[in-house]
Order: C-alpha cells, then structure tokens, then sequence
C-alpha cells in the first residue's frame, strides 16, 4: 500500500474550496503528498509545529487573528494535544477543525500504531467532539467544509477522521 | 525585581498591542493594573501561550503581538522555541518572566532555580538570533525598548523573584475574555483597513 495521490490533492482541494487560508499540521506518512501541495500553493499558509498541541494554540490565535484555519495531524498526535483542546479551546470557546489522520485501524498492519487507533473514536467520544470518518473522495470535500462549518457555529473542537480507504491505494 | 514591578513598567506600551498572558499571578498582575480589550488572559493549557503569540503574529503582519509567558509554562512547551525560531515572527516580543518557581501551583521550584537550567541560552540554541537576558529593572526597561523598536522575533528572559499578588479572581469570564479579545482585533483591523 501508498499514500494515494489523487486523493491527496482531492483532501487538499476540499480544504480550499472550504476557504481555509492558513493550516498548522505536523507531518506525518499519511499527510505527506498534501502538506506538499500546501507548502507550494501560495494563497495557504503552513505552519509546521514541533508537537501537536502547540497547533491547538497556533489555531486560537489564528481564529483570533479572523483567519480560517485548519489543523492536520495524526491520531497520536491528537492524542498529545488534548490539555490543549480542553483548557483552551473548550475552556475559551474557540473553534478547531482538525483533520486527523486515522492510523491504527481497521487493515492497519504495524503495531505501534494499533493502540492509538483503537481508543480514538472512545477519547473523541469521552470528549464530546462531533466527528466523522472521510472514507470517500466524492464525499471528502463536503464534509471538510461541514466540518469546518460546524467548528465555526459551535465554537467547538470538530474531528473529521481521515481513514485507510480514503488515504491510501494499492500499488 | 519582581514581575509585577516589570508589567507596570510595561503597561503603558501596552495600549496598542495584542497581549497574552499565562495563567495565574502573571495575568492577575497585568489585570489589576487595569483589564484593556486587547489583553488575553490564558488561566490553564500551560505552554500555549506562545503558541497562540505565534498564530496571531503571522497571520497580523500589521500589529504588535506580546507574550507574556513563565518559566513553568515555557518547560512544558520546550518545542515552541524551535517552532517560534522557524517562523522568526518579526512583530511578536516574547517576554518570559523566569521566577524559578511554580509559584502559582504552590511555589515548588522550577528547573531553572538555581541557575540549572538557563532558558535564555535555551532560546539562542533553538535559533533565536535576539534574546536578552537580565536581571535588573533598567535591563528590563531597555531591553523592552529594544524588542518593542526592533522589526525581528524577540525574546526577553527576565529574572524575577518568586513573588504575587495577595489574591487572585477577575470579573471575566474566559470565553467573555476571547470574545472580546477577538472583536477588538477585528475592530482595530477594520480602523486600519479604512
């Protein structure tokens, strides 16, 4: 298996075409080909971070700045940022749209990542974040601009779960 | 010197500029001198304070962004000083006040207590090229100068002692204090744009 190109651009045409303008993102496999894309396209700006929660705070401040702003990172990483989206973006009611890679579930073949991937859903659940899995390119795009729309109206913390089917291909 | 004495010497420049605080006696102090819509008081989620420095001075070319953070809440952030060295936001000074303590937790030492741990030097080997460190009242005041003049990413280590206010509570509740936060950004972008 790969990293699925097409549906990479597609991921990022969706975060466009929501007119989202600024992104902070830790790089990961799964998000590679699209921070790619982000690094090159001049109308978005990336912001690289050193750990996942210090986006959660790179994001307040960006929505403060009235910019839309999306946040990319794996499950792990959501995983790391959590003080953050609860004492500061819960806490102030500040809006984060993070588009989180799914690593660690269904298909997946390393073990590291199988931990992680299985108490995703429950944390997203025990935290009382809406979310939904992107399994599809032709629906990708909707829901990243739901997602998105959703953050905003109910200044809230929203998961949009990037998974295996949409993200990676067969060789 | 103590911190507060540090923020009054500040408060007057302040007026302008986007301000965020940590939690505890640093925002207490800066409170009680007297709340302003531009201050952002962060009471809990230690470490993020320059991180949302960081999100507002990039994406605010035009404004002045300043930081007030702590020892404790820069230790558990470590990586925001690489992350602050990459971008090198020109218009963002970041103000650490280091009291060697947590004091606001219940004065445990810090890391930095004893000269163990120097987070200036920290600063300078993550690749911040203008970090001044002092430790006395006129060091601080120049050095403010300096950073609130200067076009470039600066970061002031200020040696304080481990001491706060007597009390602590604000009529402000947090997501009040990001409400309006935001609005003034809006409105003072608005003024500018005009």
């Amino acid at each position: 298996m790969t990293v699925s190109y097409e549906n990479s651009k597609i991921v990022f045409q969706g975060i466009k075409d929501a007119g989202v303008t600024s992104l902070s993102a830790l790089p990961e496999t799964w998000l590679g080909l699209l921070l790619q894309q982000a690094e090159r396209d001049p109308d978005v700006r990336l912001i690289q971070v050193a750990k996942e929660e210090e986006a959660i705070g790179v994001a307040a401040g960006a929505y403060f700045a009235g910019e839309r702003h999306i946040l990319l990172m794996q499950n792990h990483g959501f995983l790391a940022a959590i003080n953050g989206i609860v004492s500061l973006a819960m806490l102030y009611g500040i809006p984060l749209c993070m588009l989180i890679a799914l690593r660690g579930h269904w298909g997946e073949p390393y073990p590291w990542h199988t931990r992680g991937g299985i108490v995703t859903e429950g944390v997203l659940r025990a935290l009382n974040i809406p979310f939904e899995y992107a399994r599809n390119p032709h629906d990708v795009g909707r829901q990243i601009r739901e997602a998105y729309t959703l953050s905003q109206s109910a200044l809230s913390p929203v998961a949009l779960l990037l998974t295996r089917d949409l993200m990676e291909e067969a060789l | 010197m103590k911190r507060a004495e540090c923020i009054a010497m500040l408060y007057p420049e302040l007026t302008d500029k986007a301000v965020v605080t940590i939690m505890g006696a640093c925002a207490q102090e800066l409170y009680d001198l007297g709340h302003q819509e531009n201050f952002f008081y962060l009471q809990h989620a230690m470490g993020l304070a320059s991180s949302i420095g960081l999100g507002l001075a990039v994406h605010l070319p035009h404004e002045k962004i300043v930081v007030l953070d702590g020892d404790g809440s820069v230790l558990m952030n470590l990586g925001t000083l690489a992350t602050l060295a990459r971008y090198r936001p020109p218009n963002l000074v970041h103000i650490i006040f280091d009291n060697g303590s947590l004091l606001s937790t219940g004065g445990f030492d810090s890391h930095t207590t004893a000269g163990l741990t120097d987070l200036a030097a920290m600063a300078r080997a993550a690749g911040i090229e203008h970090v001044a460190a002092v430790d006395s009242i006129v060091a601080f005041g120049e050095a403010a100068i300096d950073a609130f003049a200067r076009h470039d990413f600066s970061v002031i280590v200020a040696k304080v002692s481990a001491v706060g206010p007597n009390h602590y509570g604000m009529d402000l509740h947090l997501p009040e204090n990001a409400f309006r936060f935001k609005r003034w950004i809006a409105a003072k972008k608005a003024a500018e744009a005009q």
